[in-house]
């Protein structure tokens, strides 16, 4: 079965991968109609529970229609704007996450979409809309109403510009298109391995593994297919430098897996890319076909006899776990996202079994610039420990949010002088699943020892209810969660539950201390890094910022989950009863 | 320290290689609580019941390969504190009415509360609504009692050599389904005598007709704990959970 | 010395918790040597005044379970939720399964058997709330009592080291949920 996908999948298209074709049927049924499964399943060789599995699994994939017009309005600290969504629903008259009845359009919330420097964004059809306003909203009920197409829709909504404030060491870094695979050619596979592994590079997708210690690792595992994906899922709240990575610097990413086969002996590499960004699929094709025809992907690149290596783009479907590399090896494999259990790593054990790099997209750009410039020129910057620079996206209250690339060792304050920042009284470092510090420690640097980073920086300033984003948070993880294990499957609802409870003014201290002690819980117990994370930005609440936790607690000693009138709700109604005693206080 | 043995709390055992923590424990008359976790059965790593630490790291017993000279804390209060939390987070997650279950006495994940002292569900229930499937002639599906271990479906997969069950959806929304177009049991080719159909260690996937031939009272964790029955003979469990031979 | 003063009831339960105190059989004398009973169907005393420690078997089905429960809390020193009912909702949380007014419709609408079919709404009945939940949800509870119901030796092991001052246990063997 995965061996004839592994054939179909060889092609650059993957049209045939079940995400791929989910996708052609929610946008031509605006769901997956259910007689349409049976037969998929035949045709790509799957279990029929497979392809149902995947259904429910993927936020993008529907059982029920959507509008012809699907709205679907980030829910992101820093790029969404949820009031915005209330307003538009009252405009079309739609509930959020209903179908109108003439099936026209419908409208809801979705995590995170990485246009957090854009203003409050949504996804329509799957495309991006930028720099909303209570304007640009009547502007779209109107057109909504008046049923016309998409494509007819002002093109200029849906430009997303780059945005680079301030680029450093690699930004600034042009390159001639094979400069890096050139230079490796001349130098040998070992001396790029050498090369990276001297330039100190560890990845940027969050970790910070070594990157010249992974590829050695794939190379030295007994197999002869290898492979190499790079990780384009970026879907951290508040991180969106690979987008624009993707969007701007396509070449460099394609070099970077390129070079990573040279070294590990790959045929082959898959980009796995979000599903919110599927905008950028034309540019990426358009990209490896000219890097095709320029001889730098295929067959015997830059003419080395036996070196042949090519890429196919796989676009994910809603779930921020399928950035954990063991579940988008999953997802790659036309399986839920699911986190595999480790050991064995992929770098022994990755996509279909086979020994298989996994990185971030600006993990191999870097390694495109130090197979040029070399590992000197890299380690030149940063610490001792942090070699390089880091791609920031910063985001939130800010002047000019946008990409920020500093040397690693750069201190948070140092960045926020830079966006405009100043009024900042606390920070969300690496997004929800990092760190959250206040004023008093603006000073720490950015860097793998001290405040790691994937590059997501949500600046707060002094008007925002600090328990309002924590609950977002909370609510992002509760979304998120796989449903694998026990600690973080039960846990995140669960913390949300606490989180509500305490933000909607009915948390008790019994319940601030059994949320912390849950929250331990699940931080040590969970099965991968979405659950050990989940509970961060709440413990760093209660740590950084106790009183914004306590002020809202009632002082007594207990209160009730749920509103014990509202209770009531339903059997009043059946029995038109009103009295007294058809109410609770 | 000879090749090949690691501590659990403080007790040297062996180990073979290739073997788990959990294997060298069970093998050494070691219990380690689990819950998704069979012996024959591929290891799962999804309840966590089985959370020990290592060199002071937390990790899974049923999945992690033992190595020579590992540290493991096992039987420790701190430890089973954080079992008991597990246990009552898969109680408030699903429907457990014992008093209403036929598999009460001989359940597992009962059986792990009497084994931690737990006395509530302590958290907020979620009361979800689950579909019940009783459209298979001789095995009922309770899906308000599934705890997501997938046991049935790697014994159906790995043992009966079929592929009945399959877990679907994303978080707490996560259910068990049945590979059939209808998605009923009654269309599978389950049969009575797969060990999917006995594996369940909780009352989700029940044998009709057979519930309540031992009486409440002398099933099998009324007269022995989970750890003499799970250290002792583990399969004995597969056979007394139903009797229809 | 004073006696210590007992107060029991029984919500959504079925009064078989209330049986099974009764099994403590003869015990029971000697225990009433220590104890009274305040509100209780044993005693028929309708309010609950100040008690030491009161006993709740079944869970919250309606609003009187509500206002009978807040009146137990405010009123006794320690309360215990006894039995499975009290404790996760019980027999009487199946049907949570189904919401409060498909029930509603299958009892008094289109049930079999049903004639003059209509919903009572006689403002003497207490409402029923939507879902039907354990003690804990609305009132902090200090002891549980598991069983269903919990056996006269787990009655009497609670009581008894509540009485000689003791933080209540149970041992092992008499933990069960069935
Ligand atoms: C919940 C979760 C989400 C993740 N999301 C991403 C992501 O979107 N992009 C990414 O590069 N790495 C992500 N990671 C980290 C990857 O698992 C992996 O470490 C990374 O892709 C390795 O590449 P690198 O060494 O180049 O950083 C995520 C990890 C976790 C636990
Ligand atoms: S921690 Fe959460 S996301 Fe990770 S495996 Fe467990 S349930 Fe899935
Ligand atoms: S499955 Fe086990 S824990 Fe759940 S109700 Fe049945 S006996 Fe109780
Ligand atoms: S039905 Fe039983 S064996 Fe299958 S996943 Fe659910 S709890 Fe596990
Ligand atoms: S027994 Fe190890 S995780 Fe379930």
């Amino acid at each position: 079965m995965q061996t004839e996908l592994r054939s179909s999948l060889a092609g650059n298209q993957c049209s045939d991968h079940l995400l791929h074709r989910l996708h052609d049927l929610q946008s031509r049924f605006q769901h997956i109609p259910a007689q349409e499964i049976p037969p998929l399943a035949t045709e790509l060789q799957l279990p029929i529970s497979q392809v149902e599995a995947v259904i429910d699994f993927y936020s993008f994939f529907h059982r029920s229609p959507r509008g012809r017009i699907d709205l679907l309005f980030s829910n992101c600290t820093s790029c969404g704007d949820l009031s915005l969504m209330q307003q538009l629903c009252t405009s079309l008259d739609v509930s959020p996450g209903i179908t109108r009845a003439d099936g026209a359009v419908s409208i809801d919330e979705t995590s995170c979409i990485g246009m957090c420097d854009q203003g409050a964004s949504l996804l329509v059809n799957g495309r991006i809309m930028t720099r909303l306003n209570p304007q640009r909203l009547q502007q779209i009920a109107g057109l909504v109403n008046a049923g016309t197409p998409l494509d007819a829709w002002p093109a200029e909504w849906f430009a997303v510009p780059d945005h680079v404030r301030h680029p450093g060491l690699l930004l600034n870094d042009a390159l001639q298109p094979g400069a890096g695979l050139r230079a490796a050619i001349q130098r040998g596979a070992e001396n790029l391995l050498a090369e990276i592994n001297q330039s100190g590079l560890r990845g940027r997708g969050g970790a910070g593994f070594n990157t010249s210690l992974k590829w050695q690792l794939c190379r030295d595992a007994p197999a002869t297919t290898r492979y190499v994906v790079c990780n384009a899922d970026e879907g951290e709240p508040g991180t969106f430098k690979d987008r624009v990575l993707l969007n701007t610097y396509a070449q460099q990413v394609f070099e970077g897996m390129t070079l990573c086969a040279y070294a590990i002996g790959a045929k082959h590499g898959y980009l796995y890319l979000r599903g919110e960004y599927r905008y950028l699929l034309p540019t990426l094709e358009a990209t490896l076909a000219e890097q095709r025809a320029a001889n730098l992907l295929g067959e015997n690149i830059l003419q080395q006899p036996g070196f042949n290596f090519d890429i196919s783009i796989v676009v994910g479907a809603g779930a921020y776990i399928c950035g954990e590399e063991s579940a988008l090896l999953e997802s790659l494999e036309q399986k839920r996202g699911v986190p595999r259990v480790r050991p064995p790593f992929p770098v022994t054990h990755g996509y279909l079994g086979q020994p298989t790099v996994v990185d971030n997209v600006e993990t191999l750009v870097a390694a495109t610039h130090i197979a040029v410039q070399g590992g000197q020129w890299f380690k030149a910057q940063g610490t001792e420990k942090s070699a390089g620079s880091k791609v920031l996206s910063v985001s939130g209250d800010c002047a000019t949010p946008g990409i920020y690339e500093f040397p690693f060792g750069t201190s948070l304050q140092q960045v926020l002088d830079a966006c405009g920042g100043q009024d900042a009284q606390a920070v969300q470092v690496g997004g929800p699943s990092g760190t959250l510090v206040g004023q008093a420690e603006f000073g720490r640097k950015l860097a793998f020892e001290d405040l790691a980073t994937g590059g997501s920086i949500m600046v707060y300033g002094a008007q925002r209810d600090l328990l309002a984003v924590v609950r977002n948070f909370s609510h992002f993880f509760a979304h998120e969660s796989c449903g694998f294990c026990t600690p973080c499957r039960v846990g995140t609802p669960l913390l949300r539950k606490y989180v509500d409870k305490i933000a909607s003014g009915h948390g008790t201290p019994y319940d601030q201390e059994e949320m912390a002690r849950l929250a331990k819980v699940m931080k040590r117990r969970s099965h991968c890094g979405l659950g050990q994370t989940a509970a961060n930005p709440l413990l760093d609440l209660l740590e950084r910022f106790p009183h914004v936790c306590t002020d809202r607690l009632l002082h007594q000693d207990y209160e009730p989950f749920f509103n014990l009138d509202a209770a009531l709700a339903t059997t009043r109604t059946l029995t038109h009863r009103d009295d007294a005693e058809a109410h609770l206080s | 320290m000879t090749n090949n043995t690691l501590f659990i709390d403080g007790q040297e055992i062996p180990f073979e290689a290739g073997q788990t923590i959990m294997d060298a424990a069970l093998a050494a008359g070691i219990y380690i609580p689990h819950l998704c976790h069979k012996p024959g059965l591929s290891p799962h790593g999804s309840c966590k019941l089985c959370t020990v630490d290592v060199d002071g790291r937390s990790a899974s017993a049923c999945t992690l390969p033992a190595s020579n000279g590992m540290q493991v804390d096992n039987n420790t209060p701190a430890l089973n504190e954080v079992r008991k939390t597990l246990t009552q987070m898969l109680f408030v997650e699903g429907n457990h009415l014992c008093p209403t279950c036929s598999k009460s006495g001989d359940c597992t994940l009962q059986a792990l509360g009497y084994h931690f002292g737990m006395l509530d569900g302590h958290f907020p229930p979620f009361y979800p609504r689950r579909e019940v499937d009783a459209s298979h002639p001789s095995v009922m599906l309770d899906r308000d009692r599934c705890i997501l271990c997938e046991l049935c479906v790697r014994a159906s997969r790995e043992v009966d050599g079929k592929n009945v069950f399959a877990i679907s959806g994303r978080g707490a929304q996560s259910h068990l389904i049945v590979n059939t177009v209808s998605g009923k049991l009654g269309d599978s080719d389950l049969q009575t005598g797969d060990m999917a159909a006995h594996i369940c260690p909780v009352g989700a996937i029940l044998i009709k007709d057979h519930g309540y031939e031992v009486p409440i009272g002398m099933r099998t964790f009324d007269l022995h704990s989970v750890a003499e029955s799970d250290v002792a003979s583990p399969v004995t469990l597969k056979k007394t959970e139903h009797h229809d031979a | 010395m004073p006696k210590i003063r007992i107060a029991t009831t029984s919500l959504a339960g079925c009064f078989g918790c209330h049986m099974s105190l009764l099994d403590i059989d003869e015990r029971l004398v000697g225990l009433l040597e220590h104890v009274e009973f305040n509100r209780s169907p044993l005693t028929d005393i309708k309010h609950c005044g100040p008690c030491d420690i009161g006993l709740v078997e079944g869970g919250l089905c309606n609003a009187e379970n509500v206002h009978v429960l807040r009146e137990f809390r405010q009123q006794c020193k320690i309360l215990i939720a006894v039995g499975a009912c009290a404790i996760n909702g019980g027999v009487p949380a199946m049907r949570n399964h189904y919401s409060v007014q498909e029930c509603l419709e299958e009892a008094y609408l289109n049930g079999v058997g049903v004639d003059n079919p209509m919903i009572p709404d006689d403002p003497e009945l207490p409402l029923l709330l939507s879902k039907v939940h354990p003690l804990h949800e609305v009132v902090r509870v200090d002891y549980y009592l598991p069983g269903c119901p919990p056996s006269g030796d787990a009655f009497f092991n609670i009581l008894s080291d509540l009485l000689a001052g003791r933080e209540p246990s149970l041992p092992k063997a008499m933990l069960h949920y069935d």
